[in-house]
């Protein structure tokens, strides 16, 4: 398995700085997965062999992370925090103006590939609600007005 | 892959007593900024002073945990054996995942060296050589910030081998998770760091003697390491000072929901609720009346208005009552909110972060939520509502770890307090408050 050579040395620093070399394991995957896009058979099996796990041991682990995903998503995920302070603040109708505007359903890819859209818990931005999380950047106060603006903001060459 | 980074949002108010925020907005992420503003001072006060000073100056404080269950902080590091076969570890839980809570998230985006200095002066106090910082795996843009802050102590010589040229040593790594409510509890967050699923461990041992990698391990939240620099400075009576007896300091309290004013304020301890409401949060918008408080995360028991208006922000008030003043995160409900729906969305947080490992956790949240989504979609029947609270009656308790409490605690209240909300959605009628039930995706 290559990754870039950012990865690598990030990869071979997190296996001696633990302890337990195993420590390394969840910050591996999501940084694999930041990269990759998800997380591969092929990456299953890299970690696991830097690691001295067997895979099974490593795919016992990615199913209990909510953030790791083994199947492909958009290069951009929009996440809409539907948890009790953005409920009351109307996250609902953003939720349904991000799926309206890229015309798919809940964990859906858009055709180009650029977009998916999940509904997601908590993400403890809860006095600035409502709030969505586009990969890693967050998106605080988001009303259905500011849907656009901020999907086109993700667009390379149109207007944000 | 790049993050995008826009500086969260700032509030104030004059009744704040501005301990652990004092340095927010002024440029603290910069070690020299830090050091210029008394940043490390703390930490080189530590290093002249003897380990059991520094806990009884924290026990004197009367610092609790912040992360919600509040444990008093100087009992915690007292259990910590002086000698001990194998490595002492501090973690320091950033895991902030709490439904309502944001307040960890403004420390270590606006004094992350505070963070780091309150983890060496654990450290001092315990023997621990070695600390965590584990955060979130959504706050990419803070362990950015963190990571930064970690590699600048260690250039100037105040992490390291030979920490602020004392001889002495203390090493941070910062840690990431990826998504998991459960690595909150403290056995799950140790799991986590040992790269496993974030299942609860059995108690005993507790961490104090067996914690992470099998040594004595210090657990405390972001905010509770934070509050220790002051307590070092300034002492442990001048911080107790600031709150009623027992429930010492200010702490960071986020307002969200139906505010005028939402935003994270620091409050002294035993503030009064009412004053928080409408003078710090500023009431309630578009000229309705409060329905409901959630006091400090979604865990906690709701309060109604009444009960609401003359509460007080401390341990205590609420431990009175068998409640929780919980993590700091009070949400304001109006009178237009369905509260069958607002139990329904609780416990959907709850059933799907659910580790599974234990029986009524796992089952109890999944049956409550089933029966909640048809009984919001208007085909309910009598006998659930005391079904419902049977379930969550059951549950409580009687879970490997405390999300079980969480998910029965709220529900239970919802029921006990707002049961003819229950009763008008009965008999085919439509929710009162929503014409049209949309499903939510997490069901």
């Amino acid at each position: 398995m290559r990754y870039s050579p950012e990865l690598e040395d990030r990869f071979q620093r997190l296996v001696t700085i633990y302890p337990w070399r195993r420590s390394a394991l969840v910050p591996m995957l999501l940084y694999a997965q930041d990269e990759v896009g998800y997380i591969t058979d092929e990456v299953v099996e890299d970690i696991a062999e830097r690691l001295e796990l067997t895979p099974l041991e490593v795919r016992n682990v990615i199913s209990y992370y909510s953030l790791l995903r083994t199947r492909p998503a958009g290069k951009y995920v929009v996440q809409v925090c539907t948890n009790i302070s953005c409920l009351v603040t109307g996250a609902e109708d953003v939720l349904e103006t991000c799926k309206e505007r890229l015309g798919v359903e809940e964990k859906e890819v858009t055709s180009d590939g650029k977009f998916s859209v999940e509904e997601v818990e908590c993400i403890g931005a809860c006095s600035w609600a409502p709030a969505v999380q586009v990969n890693y950047d967050f998106h605080l106060n988001v009303t259905p007005e500011k849907v656009d603006s901020m999907l086109n903001s993700y667009r390379g060459g149109a207007k944000a | 892959m790049k993050t995008r980074y826009t500086p969260t949002p700032l509030a104030s108010h004059p009744d704040e007593v501005r301990i652990i925020s004092k340095r927010f907005g002024q440029g603290a992420q910069d070690i020299d900024q830090y050091i210029r503003l008394d940043g490390y001072k703390a930490a080189r006060k530590a290093l002249e002073m003897q380990p059991d000073d520094i806990i009884n100056e924290v026990k004197a404080s009367s610092l609790r945990g912040r992360g919600g269950a509040g444990f008093a902080t100087g009992m915690k590091w007292s259990f910590i054996p002086k000698q001990s076969q194998a490595d002492k570890y501090i973690l320091v839980n950033g895991d902030e995942s709490e439904p309502a809570t944001c307040k960890d998230r403004l420390l270590v985006e606006y004094d992350p060296h505070a963070v780091i200095e309150g983890t060496i002066i654990a450290g001092l106090a315990v023997g621990a050589k070695l600390g965590f910082l584990y955060l979130r795996g959504e706050y990419r843009y803070l362990l950015e910030i963190l990571e930064k802050a970690v590699d600048d102590a260690y250039s100037k010589g105040f992490l390291g081998k030979n920490i602020f040229g004392s001889n002495r040593e203390f090493d941070i790594i910062t840690q990431t998770g990826a998504g998991a409510y459960e690595v909150g509890e403290e056995s799950a967050l140790m799991e986590s760091l040992e790269g496993k699923r974030g299942i609860p461990r059995l108690k005993p041992p507790f961490p104090a003697i067996k914690g992470l990698y099998g040594g004595p391990t210090v657990i405390n939240n972001v905010e509770t390491i934070a509050s220790v620099p002051p307590i070092i400075i300034n002492g442990g009576k001048w911080y107790a000072s600031f709150g009623p007896e027992k429930n010492g300091g200010t702490r960071l309290t986020c307002l969200s929901g139906h505010f005028n004013k939402p935003g994270v304020y620091e409050l002294p301890l035993g503030y009064p609720a009412k004053k928080m409401i409408y003078d710090v949060g500023g009431g309630i918008p578009n000229g309705r009346t409060l329905k409901a408080l959630v006091p400090g995360g979604s865990s906690t028991f709701l309060l109604n208005r009444e009960e609401a208006e003359s509460a007080s922000m401390d341990y205590d008030w609420f431990a009175k009552r068998g409640e929780f003043l919980g993590s700091g995160g009070v949400v304001a409900v109006d009178d237009q909110t369905c509260m069958v729906k607002f139990a329904l969305r609780i416990i959907k947080f709850y059933q799907h972060e659910s580790c599974g490992w234990c029986i009524p956790c796992r089952e109890g949240t999944d049956w409550i939520k089933k029966t909640l989504t048809r009984f919001h979609a208007g085909a309910g029947m009598e006998k659930d509502i005391d079904q419902v609270y049977y379930l969550a009656n059951n549950m409580a308790g009687r879970t490997f770890c405390a999300l079980g409490d969480a998910a029965a605690f709220p529900t239970m209240s919802i029921i006990k307090k707002w049961r003819s909300e229950f009763e008008d959605h009965l008999n085919g009628k439509p929710c009162p408050f929503e014409k049209n039930v949309r499903e939510m995706a997490l069901v």
